[in-house]
């Protein structure tokens, strides 16, 4: 009886292996496997490379296939200054050490920024706090806030007595490294004493579940969670300024605003797909930007981009580090290096 | 015990000292088992019916025909799931064979000695890694030495390394329990080691290997952190494999693996069958009309609607293995992480196909289990 089980077994196994060389010899039509543009990087930038995307592939019937991964923007880079993948995702400029792994690879990329994000600084509705300096959100999340500053009331003698519980995005994050950069001075310098989350939706339900609760992520997550949550409106010396698209787009709601990009492989912007691509990209990155939550540049920045890309205009604006609380002027004035410097 | 003993105890009917306590720790066990269970069986239905309440309402065809999109109401898990099933049928094809070989080797064949013990401790190890260090392996050796991309091979490697040492141990396990007699009876007709095994070993300690195997497969569908290191993409919205009815993409001529021709000025008469495009060589794009006939140079690719041989030609592994590809946990994790509610509710319904299929496989382990040991007969 087993012996038969596995006869037949054996049998199928055979017949099946024939049936699969039959079929891979028999390929007489040349079918063609289209070409895949591959994006990586920020999980942030991810929506917004997926709207994308998905309006290309059906503009061109599936001529083009594009496929967007999240390995977070430093894994992006990784993979980017390997030449592994076609664009990278990235939701702060591009560090010197990357730049340096990408020119020993004689990797060059045109750097686009393609939309703006404001991290928003949220409370539990019932908390009376409507707005906050900038020191004294230093105050509160600074290193040697670390076990000391517990109450509202420490931070501002004005503010309730009410233990604070805080709630923020783990160091893997790119809004952890610009938040720290433009409240602590200090990249990645915070206290620890927080409860991380690398998903911000979680970071949402700890701030509505406890009436000591901050937080703070990009405004996205705030916008599709208004009803449950409170913004609080950021004081950089010019009075409190609420997060908002026209605030964020004026450059008042400052330093929290923050350009998010992607950096595009120049030799694979001369492949007429990724050419067409990322003019798509760039041509509606602003309607996208607004659907998935973000602020699209103004038309006059698209098409500036527009021209960097298609002149292939290599290197970065930024020089290796953060650019704090810059405008959408500002980010059209800067200059392009292609090494980095060294200060 | 004699009739002295007995007599020396007096009555053994009264009760002994000490059985009121034994009493209560026995009722107690049966207090603290129940609670026990309940924790268990409590969580799990807390978590399906939350899921239930979540994503049920989304499952639907379109649900498991759509290709993930950023609009929520349109979004699917189409090529989460081919992905998943590609993935796993690699696993197998990879896992299966190592596994059980493995397996029977060491506990029929290897010597029993320190090489042997070394191999045993280090396979059970094995068992105990995390699952992404599997990942971190694959990354630097297969992606990276062996060059074979981001792709479901590499995947399909990495996790059949992730459950080669649950195979192993279910299979040496299953060995093990079959009697030394039946080995010995055997031999003793004068079978060979293998045909001893081959017929009488195996086939009895069927069962057992089926269900390592099944368990280590549910185990590998799940995995998310190896597959997202190795470049398991969130947004894939094409299929490694072709459907009759696709579009599909045919290049004039004969071109080589650049996609060069080979003959580059040759040109040839082709009848048009869609309205869309023809790629030229040289990239440029020509609008072309359903119905005409157009001379194309050799290394055009003109688009066309994938025929059932198309398809069948697509699903050959050559074909898939070196696509790039997501997988259901992949994609459940990038929904749980959007802010849009309605992303969450995909994920949970997500959720739900990923428990049915687990739950369908374990029970196709414990039906084959159940089939194989019927057919036993010492």
């Amino acid at each position: 009886m087993h012996t038969e089980f596995f006869k037949a077994l054996g049998k199928a196994a055979a017949v099946s292996a024939a049936a699969l060389a039959m079929v891979s010899g028999s390929a007489l039509a040349q079918t063609a496997q289209p070409f895949t543009i591959q994006i990586d990087g920020s999980s942030t930038v991810f929506p917004l490379s997926e709207a994308v995307a998905e309006g290309f592939q059906g503009q061109t019937q599936g001529r083009v296939r594009v496929t967007v991964g999240e390995s977070g923007t430093g894994g992006g880079f990784r993979k980017f200054c390997r030449g592994e993948i076609h664009i990278a995702g990235a939701s702060r400029p591009i560090r010197t050490s990357e730049m340096a792994s990408c020119a020993s690879a004689g990797i060059q990329y045109i750097e686009i920024p393609i939309a703006f994000d404001g991290l928003t600084v949220v409370v539990n509705p019932s908390n009376p706090i409507r707005s906050m300096t900038v020191a004294e959100l230093r105050s509160i999340w600074n290193p040697t806030a670390q076990g000391r500053v517990t109450n509202f009331n420490q931070v501002n003698s004005s503010f309730p007595n009410l233990p604070m519980t805080l709630y923020g995005p783990g160091s893997a994050s790119g809004t952890f490294d610009y938040f720290t950069e433009a409240v602590n001075g200090t990249a990645r310098a915070s206290r620890t004493d927080y409860t991380p989350s690398e998903d911000d939706n979680v970071i949402v339900q700890g701030v509505v579940g406890s009436p000591g609760g901050l937080g703070y992520f990009g405004l996205a997550y705030y916008e599709e969670n208004r009803s449950r949550l409170r913004a609080l409106s950021i004081d950089s010396g010019n009075g409190p300024v609420a997060p908002s698209h026209a605030s964020v787009l004026d450059g008042t709601y400052t330093p929290l605003s923050r350009p998010i990009f992607i950096y595009i492989n120049a030799a694979a912007m001369r492949r007429p797909q990724v050419n067409q691509f990322v003019q798509y990209y760039i041509n509606n990155a602003g309607a996208s930007a607004e659907r998935v939550g973000y602020i699209g540049l103004p038309a006059s920045a698209y098409a500036t981009y527009l021209q960097r890309a298609q002149r292939r205009t290599v290197g970065t604006a930024f020089g290796g580090r953060q650019a704090i609380g810059i405008t959408v002027e500002q980010l059209l004035a800067r200059r392009l290096v292609q090494t980095p410097t060294s200060d | 015990m004699s009739a002295v003993d007995v007599a020396e105890r007096g009555d053994i009917t009264a009760h002994p000292p000490g059985l009121a306590t034994r009493r209560f720790k026995d009722a107690s066990f049966i207090v603290w088992g129940i609670v026990a269970t309940i924790i268990g069986l409590g969580t799990l239905v807390a978590l399906v019916s939350e899921l239930v309440h979540d994503g049920g309402h989304r499952l639907s065809m379109t649900f498991f025909m759509s290709f993930p999109s950023s609009d929520p109401e349109i979004a699917g898990i189409l090529s989460a799931w081919v992905g998943s099933i590609l993935v796993i049928a690699t696993t197998a094809a990879f896992a299966i064979p190592i596994g059980v070989l493995a397996g029977i080797y060491l506990e029929e064949y290897a010597p029993k000695n320190w090489m042997t013990s070394a191999i045993e401790i280090a396979v059970n190890n094995l068992a105990g890694v995390p699952s992404i260090i599997f990942g971190l392996l694959a990354v630097g050796l297969f992606v990276q030495v062996f060059d074979l991309g981001q792709s479901i091979l590499t995947a399909g490697i990495t996790l059949a390394l992730l459950i080669l040492p649950v195979v192993i141990v279910a299979t040496r396990e299953a060995v093990r329990s079959v009697p030394l007699e039946i080995r010995q009876a055997a031999l003793a007709v004068g079978a060979t080691k293998w045909q001893a095994t081959q017929h009488h070993v195996l086939p009895y300690a069927m069962p057992g290997v089926v269900t390592g195997v099944i368990i280590g497969i549910s185990r590998a569908i799940g995995e998310t952190a190896p597959l997202i290191l190795i470049g398991g993409l969130t947004f894939v919205a094409f299929l490694p494999i072709t459907r009759p009815g696709d579009a599909a993409f045919e290049v004039i001529g004969a071109v080589d693996e650049y996609g060069a021709p080979v003959t580059p000025d040759a040109t040839e008469r082709v009848l048009i069958d869609h309205d869309g495009v023809v790629v030229m060589p040289d990239f440029s794009e020509m609008p072309v009309q359903a119905g005409q006939t157009y001379d194309l140079p050799h290394g055009a690719t003109v688009q066309s609607v994938a025929t059932w041989s198309d398809a069948v030609q697509s699903w050959a592994p050559q074909n898939w293995l070196g696509s790039e590809f997501t997988v259901m946990p992949i994609q459940m994790f990038n929904w749980t992480s959007r802010p849009e509610a309605e992303f969450r509710e995909l994920a949970a319904a997500a959720g739900l196909v990923l428990l049915a299929i687990t739950l369908l496989m374990n029970g196709t382990a414990i039906w084959l289990r159940y089939r194989l040991r019927k057919q036993i007969r010492w």
